[in-house]
């Protein structure tokens, strides 16, 4: 038999083998290809050839990025999940399944049966390319993560979905002193999360499984998170030797269906294709020559601040610091604005250290000719610096960036700034800071993306930059999240495209990222007539002639952008007019010293992840929080509409009015049923039913019942279905009652009154996807509430079919149901105003929280309702006042009846001088695309701000804490006019 | 000129001045399906145009205009209108958009505002638009959808249906590439000959029709191998349009694959027969359930002389409506009707039990009714039929052709060595032998 050759070409690496007729592993080979597949391959070959030289060879190619070298070659293909299963088989025998993480690939493949397999879809990016990214995150190699890892404490949930995501987990913990070996551990769970959640859809792993692929090849620590996660023993998890090598393994298995050639021959082929290009999509270059490049230059180099030098000046001097989530900027500056002191780094994963450094360099140099009169700070780690230092202000970052920009251009009108992480950006109005956009979690194409990609590249940041500032076709890689733009470039670079065509790319996907999916904008005058932009990305000048071009206009960039959050700090601090700042002293930073420690707060069902900072002289700072009982406060509880209802829901529990005989009825607590169930309620307990609740939601209750998700984009409370309907079997009811329902109430605010789909059909998706719902009775029958006597009608019969029960008694009941459905509504808002009267009386500010109804559920809002009163609102929810206004005809078509609550409770806001709205929208909700558009232009037509906070499995309470500042800022602002 | 005219809620009119003088633009979903109802709409007195206009452009003007969480087919279907109006082509104050309206409760009745919003954001406010649906969701004096005209509409659907049905099951096969096109092109130019002189739309004729179609495919020399057949089902404008889908189709044709896509004609009866299954779950009047009733039994006499053409020619026929919606028992209600609601489902079984194991279902990204009936029935599919080989493809303006591809690539690996794995059964004459049917 002729030796077997296998070549599997990866997103990253490129892995040869030679099998010999025993299936013997003659040579083995796994090497990352830096894009340069063909010739990474045909190079392992050539260093083989002694082996294999004048000999008759079977070869085939595999991987996910050998599709493309194989057709250019000639040499067949086989499919990597077909080749790798054709490896267990033939290595493993007795598998049950396979798990397999490669660069940008997971799988699982199931034996067993007839073989089925799974891959990632296309929004689910965390994979070994995910690892390398967040590795870099917190400045460490892969290697370091894994051992670091293996020390960790605790585990914190980081979202499992995709790498962006997870970013901004990470960054929060990281900034508020997590300690890296935690993160390190939990962003290994994120992977194995996000393995079992996406990929599994409804089949469960057991059995033997055998793991697969590079990551899980050499990171123990990976591989603990999922030994530990699926509880397997050593039997039951098996990490071959050469498992990074398997799929090559397979496709040298699979060679003998093609007939052999001579190596030599095959080496030729490899070495002599041109790579199969195919039509790139190219724009017009950023510069056309040198000349165009230095007057861009000249005219931005014009925008900076007065000059100024530490080393001889005498004076008052203004500390800002901007902590930011991967830079930390400071800045020091004298009255007049000039720049004394400035610093951006990298804060490595440390900010606290960074800024103590800083700090003493800064005192070093003043010299006691300096005094420091005042310092502020803001950004992501803006609680942390303050505390550690004492510092005297801390303020919300986007006042900041205005400060900073209404001292270059005091009429700015939109201010843009792209960070590493983030991208915020915000129109003035009068004076004040207006309509802030913030990336959703999942659009931030940000500065830490391209900087990521220059490493993978081997650029460093600034250089990778300037290379695509003269490229004569920028490439096109469209506009989404980093996680696709991966695969655009990758697949732009087998098409031919240079790596300054791809530089100069992404600099341009970054701006549309931010123009068509963040400010979503359709022309320059959209944003305004002065624009200043700022942010460390807007140094890229292939980024900033991007936007100009974008937009077709000129705009402002200091010499500073990177520094404006640090800047407008300092500004603020100088504005404080202090007689001395707290700021510990260059004597006090003598003794400093910090130490992080992870702990949970058990004080509510909450359970905030805290970090405790110990700070020297027994100073303590804690974060995480949500409210300030942790803090050894009282929680000071402001009227809060949602937990109200909240409250009143959970204790339709048990059996009523009734006496329970007919058995106990289980109601999962979840979507539509935070408004349906007082009606459902009263009927069964009416129909002497005892009605038993699935208990409340928890991230325990959703990883329960994670592993029958079908589709992995539905949204968070859809997915928490699954682990209340199973807790609600594992209570034991007789029955559980979740009825379809295409339609909602008719409240006369909509042309219509339907559910979304997703609410509408979910009982039939967990009918078909929850095995354990075969242990009960799962009635799901169709009903519609809105047509009484028609109900009456159909409900009679399902329960005379159901329970033999008379027709008299369920249309008695289905009258007592809906008499009691609208009592509940009436003390909610006759709840809602004296809310609202309380607010007036106490001249506090009013929050109406607009989303669905169970938006209120804690697990979903990750406890909103709490930060948002505790910034000293009172909330109360869109139901409370939806009916005070009635129907208007609408700009889109307004046909689902939560959703026309919302654009009611808006218009009612818009009547309200002291109410604001905020809206609350789960990731993955596509009725939101539909409605935040129309809440948007409803509450700007009427004078009010749009704040949305966008919600997932995951609590980021950072990122909603600076929407709820900036709109109080804004608020504060407005007042002031 | 015509004057801009408004309805009391400030919605810009298409009136009978306008007819006069705009063009009607009408987006791609369907090619032969389409170009018939150009060809019908222009015989009643419209000036009309399908767009052909495709790739990135299009894209990027559906993104640019569009709230970019929508789905990806509002992106395409908006894009593809904005773009044409924009490229210069037309007189912008001379044309009207023509969009579909479903009225369910899915995103897709929205589509229509977002086109209005997008032509605001364009600076294009004074473009009608015109929408098409059977709900009674907005008129228009210009535009009228009368009984005599949806007639017509029936028969462009079936013969589209047949066409697109008749040439898949050939155009795998043929011996000259080419052909199946050819005998596509000679079809549709009678077709389209007949129905600009008001011919071809009786039953009778349509039924002669039929049979000159088939015999035209029938007569393409073909090979006689085998190849492994895969259904196509989904979101219905990925499902069809190759924009949506990046020519999905003749992908699956390039890798030696004979793609089989469920018609039209069963979209159309699913939207009568919901309305039907309204009535008897929520109440309402007898009059509507009765005239549902009506209709459906109508064009499902449409779809029995398409079926009965097939099999007279020798073709495989699918089964007709009742057949499709016998499949869901245990699987949905008959009220999941939002977007493809059950007929999705119902289509994959029947593909199931009719050979076709391999599925690819296609879905707009985060599309919300598919998560129910698309991805959210693949499981129990499995678990009843465990041959079933299914693949759920997302797409959307950032998804990459090679992840789609190797995805599909993978059903085909499996599809491969589930039909020689068949093959072995049978030649050991196991009575098991066909796991599939």
């Amino acid at each position: 038999m002729n030796l077997r050759v296998g070549i599997d070409i990866g997103s990253t690496t490129v892995k040869v083998v030679v099998l010999d007729e025993n299936d013997t592993l003659l040579f083995r080979s796994y090497e990352r290809h830096f894009s340069k597949t063909r010739e990474r391959a045909a190079e392992t070959l050539r260093s083989i050839r002694d082996m294999l030289s004048g000999k008759d060879v079977h070869m085939v190619i595999t991987g996910s990025a050998g599709l493309g070298v194989s057709k250019a070659s000639g040499i067949d293909f086989v499919q990597e999940v077909y080749a790798t299963a054709a490896a267990v088989n033939t290595f493993v025998p007795g598998t049950d399944a396979v798990i397999e993480l490669g660069g940008e690939d997971a799988k699982i493949i199931f034996f067993g049966g007839a073989l089925e397999e799974r891959m990632n879809g296309s929004c689910a990016g965390g994979t070994g390319a995910f690892i390398d990214q967040m590795a870099s995150l917190l400045d460490v190699t892969v290697g370091e993560l894994n051992e670091l890892s293996l020390r960790h404490e605790k585990i914190y949930p980081i979202a499992s979905r995709c790498g962006v995501f997870a970013k901004s987990d990470i960054q929060p913990i990281l900034n508020q002193g997590g300690r890296k070996e935690d993160i390190a551990a939990s962003i290994f769970q994120a992977v194995v999360d996000q393995t079992v959640a996406g990929l599994t859809q409804g089949r469960e792993l057991k059995g033997k499984i055998v793991f697969l692929g590079g990551p899980l090849h050499f990171l123990v620590g990976l591989r603990e998170r999922f030994v530990e996660t699926l509880r397997l023993d050593e039997e039951h998890a098996i990490f071959p030797a050469d498992g990074d090598c398997f799929a090559a393994m397979g496709a040298a298995l699979c060679s003998t269906d093609y007939a052999p050639r001579p190596f030599e021959e095959y080496l030729k082929l490899l070495e002599e294709s041109v790579d199969a290009t195919g039509a790139l999509d190219v724009m017009p270059p950023l510069f056309t020559d040198e000349g165009d490049y230095n007057a861009f230059l000249a005219r931005h180099n014009a925008n900076r601040p007065p000059q100024a030098d530490l080393a001889t000046y005498t004076g008052d001097a203004w500390l800002g610091i901007d902590a930011g989530s991967t830079t930390t900027k400071m800045a020091l500056i004298d009255p007049q604005g000039g720049l004394l002191y400035s610093y951006y780094h990298s804060n490595q994963g440390n900010p606290v250290a960074i800024v103590l450094e800083q700090l003493r360099a800064i005192y070093g140099q003043c010299g006691g000719r300096v005094a420091i009169k005042g310092a502020a700070v803001t950004g992501y780690g803006e609680e942390l610096i303050k505390n550690a230092f004492n510092c005297d202000l801390g303020l919300v970052e986007t006042m900041a960036h205005y400060k900073a920009a209404a001292h270059f251009n005091p009429n700015v009108d939109f201010i843009i700034d792209i960070g590493g992480q983030d991208m915020k950006c915000f129109k003035i109005r009068n004076g004040a800071v207006d309509s802030i956009m913030l990336n959703e979690a999942c659009s931030s194409g940000c500065g830490s993306f391209i900087e990521t990609f220059a490493k993978a590249l081997g650029y460093d940041i600034a250089a990778f930059s300037k290379l695509g500032l003269y490229s004569p076709r920028p490439v096109n890689l469209g506009s989404r999240c980093t996680v696709f733009m991966n695969s655009s470039v990758k697949q732009a670079q087998k098409d031919g495209a240079s790596v300054e065509d791809i530089s100069a790319g992404l600099s341009i996907s970054i701006v549309k990222n931010a123009v068509y999916k963040v400010i979503r904008a359709a022309n320059a005058d959209d944003l305004g007539q002065n624009i200043v932009v700022q942010g460390g990305t807007f140094l890229n000048d292939a980024v900033l002639r991007a936007f100009e071009q974008e937009l077709g206009r000129n705009v402002v960039r200091p010499t500073i952008a990177g520094l404006m959050g640090a800047f407008g700090a300092a500004l603020a601090a100088r504005d404080l007019h202090l007689e001395r700042s707290d700021l510990l002293s260059e004597e006090a930073l003598q003794s400093f010293s910090h130490s992080a420690k992870p702990a949970t707060c058990n004080l509510c069902t909450n359970h905030c992840s805290l970090t405790v900072n110990q700070f020297d002289g027994g100073r303590r700072f804690i974060s995480g929080n949500r409210c300030s009982r942790p803090l050894g406060k009282e929680k000071q509880q402001l009227p809060d509409l949602g937990s109200y209802k909240y409250q009143k829901l959970r204790a339709m529990e048990g059996k009523g009015s009734g006496t329970g005989v007919r058995g106990r009825l289980g109601i999962p607590f979840g979507l539509n049923m935070y408004e349906n169930l007082p009606f459902w309620y009263e009927f069964f307990t009416r129909l002497n039913f005892e009605v038993v609740l699935s208990p409340e939601s928890s991230r325990k209750l959703y990883l329960k019942g994670q592993h029958t998700i079908p589709s992995d984009t539905v949204c968070y409370p859809a997915k928490l279905l699954h682990g209340h309907v199973e807790a609600l079997v594992e209570q034991g009811v007789d029955a559980i009652w979740y009825p379809c329902m295409s339609y909602n109430y008719d409240e006369g605010i909509g042309d219509n009154h339907y559910n979304c789909p997703v609410v509408a059909y979910y009982p039939e998706l967990l009918a078909a996807n929850v095995p354990l719902l075969k242990e009960t009775r799962f009635l799901f029958p169709y009903v519609g509430l809105w047509r009484h006597r028609d109900f009456e009608k159909r409900i009679s019969a399902i329960m005379e079919e159901e329970f033999s029960i008379p027709k008299k008694e369920t249309v008695a009941a289905a009258r007592a149901a809906f008499d009691a459905y609208d009592a509940y509504k009436k003390d909610l808002w006759a709840k809602g105003q004296e809310y609202i009267a309380y607010a007036r009386e106490h001249d506090l500010p009013i929050l109406v929280q607009a989303g669905r109804p169970y938006h209120i559920d804690p697990e979903i809002n990750h406890g909103i309702n709490d930060l948002i009163t505790g910034q000293g609102f009172v909330l109360i929810t869109e139901d409370a006042v939806s009916h005070l206004e009635g129907y208007e005809a609408r700009k889109v078509l307004n046909q689902w009846t939560f959703q026309s609550r919302m654009y009611n409770a808006a218009r009612y806001v818009c009547s309200q001088p002291d109410m604001q709205l905020v809206q609350l929208v789960s990731f993955g909700c596509g009725t939101d695309a539909i409605t935040a558009d129309e809440v948007r232009s409803i509450l700007e037509e009427g004078g009010k701000l749009y704040t949305q906070l966008k919600i997932d499995d995951i609590n980021n309470l950072g990122a909603v804490k600076i929407r709820i500042r900036s709109l109080m800022a804004a608020m504060d602002a407005r007042k002031g006019v | 000129m015509a004057e801009l005219v408004y309805d009391k809620t400030g919605r810009l009119l298409f009136t009978k001045e306008m007819k006069e003088e705009y063009t009607l633009l009408i987006p791609q979903m369907l090619p032969d399906h389409f170009a018939m109802l150009v060809s019908i709409i222009r015989g009643e007195g419209y000036k009309v145009e399908m767009l052909e206009n495709t790739g990135r452009p299009v894209i990027d003007a559906g993104q640019k205009y569009v709230h970019n969480d929508a789905c990806y087919p509002a992106i395409l279907v908006i894009g593809q209108l904005i773009n044409a109006v924009q490229s210069g082509k037309y007189d912008p104050h001379k044309v009207a958009l023509v969009i579909t309206q479903t009225g369910g409760g899915c995103r897709a009745s929205n589509y229509i505002h977002l086109l209005r919003k997008a032509l605001e954001k364009a600076g294009l406010s004074f473009v009608p638009v015109i929408s098409v649906n059977l709900s009674g969701l907005e008129s228009n004096p210009g535009f009228k959808l009368g009984l005599g005209l949806l007639r017509k509409v029936v028969y462009a659907i079936i013969y589209g249906d047949l066409i697109m049905n008749v040439a898949n099951q050939v155009r795998p096969y043929e011996v000259t590439r080419g052909d199946t096109d050819a005998a596509v092109q000679r079809c549709m130019d009678f077709l389209l000959h007949d129905m600009d002189n008001g011919k071809g739309m009786t039953f009778k004729s349509m039924e002669a029709n039929f049979d000159r179609i088939t015999a035209e495919f029938k007569a393409i020399p073909v090979t006689g191998e085998e190849k492994v057949r895969v259904g196509i089902v989904g979101e219905i404008y990925v499902k069809y349009a190759p924009l949506g889908n990046n020519d999905l189709a003749n992908f699956l044709l390039s890798e030696g694959a004979e793609p089989v896509i469920p018609g039209l004609m069963d979209f159309i009866i699913f939207k009568v027969n919901n309305r039907e299954v309204d009535v008897g779950l929520y109440g309402g009047k007898w009059i509507k359930e009765k005239f549902c009733r009506w209709l459906q039994n109508y064009l499902m006499k449409y779809q029995h002389a398409l079926i009965g053409a097939l099999k007279r020619a020798g073709f495989r026929a699918p089964g007709d409506f009742n057949e499709l919606h016998s499949y869901i028992k245990g699987y949905l209600g008959d009220g999941n009707k939002m977007g493809e609601g059950w007929l999705l489902t119902a289509e994959m079984l029947e593909l199931i039990h009719t050979g076709v194991p391999n599925i690819v279902c296609t879905q707009p990204f985060g599309c919300l009714p598919n998560h129910i009936v698309g991805k959210g029935m693949i499981r129990k599919i499995k678990d009843d039929y465990p041959w079933s080989n299914v693949v759920a493809i997302d797409y959307d303006p950032g998804a990459t052709r090679i992840n789609q591809e190797n995805r599909i690539k993978l059903m085909l690996a499996n599809a491969r060595a589930l039909a020689r794995e068949q093959h072995s059964h049978e030649e050991e004459g196991d009575p098991d032998a066909l796991p599939l049917s």
